[in-house]
């Protein structure tokens, strides 16, 4: 079972809402905590001193300078700029390159090939015997947040429980993270432009086929639009939190509201049943 | 030695473009008899993407030695670097033709 906790952007307390489920869960069952936002992951400050599970590597061309012509076809063919053929030599800028290998096929002379290059890395910590934390990592100045993700998720797969901490936004590295989910959390907040990211990130999740609940945190009970919203799309709204010191509190401190607040603890734990409900999933 | 200069047009008379890898047309000068040789149009100027390396590459394919533009983005600002091709602003020159001239006339500023 992977449920992926996502947003339309960032900063409405999707970390949050990831790592109080987890904890939640971790209490009855074997739980593993997923930390698919690569650019800029959060996890780890709940739960630091996870250990190097070895880097993420995407292959990239390297040219054999003994064997290339200058013909110019590997630059013709790279529709990303990313390999160039100047006067006296084949210029490569990896930040541009998607690895698709075409630079590879178009050699004529097989000067072109593939050799990894590190991107990222993946980390692993075991908080607890119930509890495994995965996070993926992109290095500073990547860009291939996506190859990240997909690496994280491999390395916590399993046939357990999985809550993915999704990276804000819709665009690909969501996708990746969606993909293959069996439910996903929407964390919303109340103010009009929440709502508009809301609305995205809903959208997507039904194109990708996954059903959706609703968690609106730091709420100033003026949810109304939100409501209508997930009233109208037929979306469930698993659990509101309230906008309240004592929770922000809790929160700035780096620490767990689940595991201070028995009804907090509860209230993620009725969380899950209620997610798991949407999938139709008995179990 | 052949000086190429981004230009909105294909004639000395155009206006000189800003962009570098999605300028509309290079106009290519023969430094020796300081006449227009060519006017090339920028095939990649609409792509998504690696615009800026794209044209360097054309451009030293076509044996371009110097290049007169507005602004040059990073990517293409090493390809250029690398490949050896001296690159200027044209600064306040009205026309193709004028910015040739100052180039000529060494008022210009090196940007890479
Ligand atoms: S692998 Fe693809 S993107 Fe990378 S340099 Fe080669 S052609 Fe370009
Ligand atoms: S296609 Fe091969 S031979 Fe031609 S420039 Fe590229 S690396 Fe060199």
């Amino acid at each position: 079972m992977k449920i992926v906790v996502a947003s339309g952007k960032g900063g409405t307390g999707k970390t949050m809402v990831a790592v109080n489920l987890a904890w939640a869960l971790s209490q009855s069952q074997e739980i593993h905590l997923i930390d698919c936002d690569a650019e800029e992951p959060n996890v780890h400050l709940f739960y630091p001193g996870g250990k190097d599970e070895g880097p993420v590597t995407v292959k990239v061309p390297e040219v054999d300078s003994e064997k290339c012509t200058l013909c110019g076809a590997c630059g013709e063919f790279c529709r990303y700029g990313a390999i160039s053929v100047l006067t006296e030599s084949v210029m490569f800028q990896a930040h541009l390159c998607h690895s698709c290998g075409g630079c590879m096929l178009s050699c004529p002379v097989d000067a072109i090939t593939e050799v990894p290059r590190r991107i990222g890395m993946i980390t692993r910590s075991e908080p607890s015997p119930t509890l495994t934390v995965i996070s993926g990592i992109l290095d500073e100045g990547e860009i291939a947040a996506p190859a990240v993700i997909k690496a994280a998720k491999e390395a916590g797969e399993w046939d357990g429980v999985s809550v993915l901490d999704g990276p804000p936004g819709t665009a690909c590295p969501v996708i990746e993270t969606m993909e293959g989910a069996d439910v996903c959390i929407l964390v919303t907040e109340s103010t009009p432009s929440g709502l508009a990211d809301l609305r995205r990130a809903a959208h997507l999740a039904e194109a990708l086929g996954i059903p959706s609940g609703v968690v609106i945190n730091r709420s100033d009970k003026e949810d109304g639009p939100t409501l209508a919203f997930c009233e109208e799309e037929g979306l469930p709204v698993l659990l509101t939190i309230p906008f309240d010191r004592e929770i922000a509190a809790i929160q700035n401190r780096g620490a767990i509201l689940c595991s201070e607040k028995e009804e907090w603890k509860e209230a993620f734990a009725q969380l899950y049943e209620d997610t798991i409900a949407i999938t139709g999933d008995i179990s | 030695m052949k000086v190429c200069i981004t230009s909105k047009g294909d004639s000395p008379e155009s206006v000189p473009e800003n962009r570098f890898g999605r300028t509309p047309f290079f106009v290519v000068y023969d430094d020796e008899t300081g006449n227009v040789i060519e006017a090339i149009n920028n095939s990649s100027a609409n792509d998504a993407s690696g615009v800026g390396p794209k044209v360097v590459q054309m451009l030293v394919s076509k044996g371009v030695n110097v290049v007169i533009t507005g602004q040059v983005g990073g990517n293409a600002n090493k390809g250029l670097e690398v490949a050896g091709i001296p690159t200027y602003a044209f600064g306040e020159a009205k026309t193709v033709a004028d910015a040739y001239a100052a180039y000529k006339a060494g008022t210009l500023t090196r940007i890479v």
